[in-house]
């Protein structure tokens, strides 16, 4: 790593307490020749309101999506990113984002499906750093100057990305639904003549348990302790972290917060993110649903 | 392009596409940052508001006409916090074009009319499915209060 951890003993009781960053440390660290620090939101304007100083913008939609393959950018793709955003192979990438970082995660995770070596989440995002009264601006200065020669790097999706044909031969596994209640039982509240950008089908996937992500967030937008994760994840649900787990939301952004706490705050051996999730599962001609509060069943097949 | 939009929009479309990249980016933040206020019998009274659930952050709309029929001018009030500016430059968008326009006018806007305003590249054909769920809300709430 070329930028040294965050020392921070709040974030030591953590499995992977490197994956996280304090905006203290970040204050302190802004300006390293080492650092990018990226910003990636929902909404994407609101880097334009103003962000981080010296922080680039990475946009899920526009910049990590290839619409024509359904699916991310590839090596070229990445790489070209890299180069104008001015980071390197050894650049310490700080993310964070709105919504308690959300599509932070989801940047982080993407960063790692190309082994990004050193990419690390701000604790507590974009909201943690406005509420502390840290300087925020619209100015470029201190924007990473462009590189060149990030490698093509062929992405590796198999250890921390579930296709369908993975959770189907998975049910019955440590599967977890980090949705709304409502979207997890299937309830739908959509009107006649209301446009719905949604799926056909509500539900679940059979035997998925049932814990929204948000879950996982403190008021702050930071993460809960270790304690209090441990008993969701492994007291309510029952998960050990030597079994494998996939997490899915909608579209998988908000399981990519919650991938993020299983395998680096809570150190599963083994978290995939099924980032097809509903939008393909409750979609998909022949794969089965529940409906309910229930996890459901494995059907016979 | 502009020349088959309705003349609420031609102008706005133009402005856009005068742009590119960033700055079309902050011609939308210009928008949202004037998004005009709710009026206070809204602001007090946020059960008249519809949500739109289209759209990625919370957003609330209402709308009023004067007179009845297709003559009716339709009035129209968005409510989005500014931790949602893509939205609120949504917002504003559409009421610049059509606030204070007749209902037969609005009601005659193609659906398609979001996709034309060169947003697309700039915040995503995805986030632009908010912008077509407030329109054809303000559609149908205008239909149901000029008695089409």
């Amino acid at each position: 790593m070329t930028v040294p951890v965050d020392p921070s003993p709040a974030l030591q009781e953590y499995a992977h307490p490197e994956k996280l960053v304090t905006t203290q440390w970040l204050a302190d660290t802004l300006g390293s020749d080492e650092l990018v620090v990226v910003e990636s939101d929902e909404d994407v304007l609101l880097y334009e309101t103003g962000h981080i100083p010296g922080a680039v913008k990475i946009d899920w939609h526009l910049d990590l999506n290839d619409p024509v393959t359904r699916d991310y950018v590839d090596g070229a793709g990445f790489a070209k990113l890299m180069d104008a955003s001015g980071i390197t192979r050894e650049t310490t990438v700080v993310i964070y984002g709105d919504k308690s970082n959300w599509w932070a995660a989801y940047a982080l995770w993407v960063f790692e499906l190309f082994g990004h070596p050193d990419v690390r989440l701000l604790d507590g995002g974009r909201a943690a750093w406005q509420a502390e009264g840290r300087e925020m601006t619209t100015s470029d200065d201190g924007r990473p100057a462009a590189t060149s020669g990030y490698p093509h790097i062929e992405r590796e999706d198999a250890p921390i990305r579930a296709y369908r044909e993975d959770v189907l031969n998975f049910l019955g596994g440590q599967l977890v639904d980090v949705r709304s209640p409502q979207e997890f039982s299937g309830e739908r509240t959509h009107m006649p003549d209301y446009p719905q950008e949604g799926t056909v089908r509500g539900g679940h996937i059979p035997t998925a348990l049932s814990v929204p992500w948000g879950r996982a967030a403190a008021e702050d937008g930071r993460f809960k302790s270790r304690e209090d994760l441990e008993a969701i994840y492994q007291g309510e649900l029952g998960f050990e972290t030597s079994a494998p787990v996939i997490a899915y939301c909608r579209i998988g952004e908000r399981s990519s917060h919650t991938w993020f706490v299983l395998k680096y705050l809570l150190g599963f051996d083994s978290v995939r993110n099924y980032d097809g999730s509903w939008t393909e599962w409750g979609n998909a001609v022949r794969l089965p649903i529940a409906v309910g509060t229930e996890p459901g069943e494995v059907a016979a097949r | 392009m502009s020349d088959v939009l309705p003349e609420a929009f031609a102008e706005i479309a133009d402005d856009f596409h005068a742009l590119t990249g960033r700055d079309r980016l902050q011609l939308l933040l210009e928008f949202a940052n004037g998004l005009p206020e709710l009026p206070e019998r809204y602001a007090e009274h946020p059960e008249l508001l519809e949500p739109v659930p289209e759209c990625q952050s919370p957003i609330f709309l209402a709308t009023e006409v004067e007179g009845s029929g297709r003559d009716a001018i339709a009035r129209l009030f968005f409510s989005a916090p500014p931790e949602a500016p893509t939205t609120r430059g949504f917002a504003a968008i559409l009421a610049e074009a059509l606030d204070g326009r007749t209902v037969g006018e609005v009601i005659d806007t193609p659906e398609t009319v979001t996709g034309e305003l060169g947003l697309a590249e700039v915040v995503s054909l995805l986030r632009l499915n908010g912008m077509a769920g407030m329109l054809a809300r303000i559609k149908r709430q205008l239909r149901e209060k000029a008695g089409l």
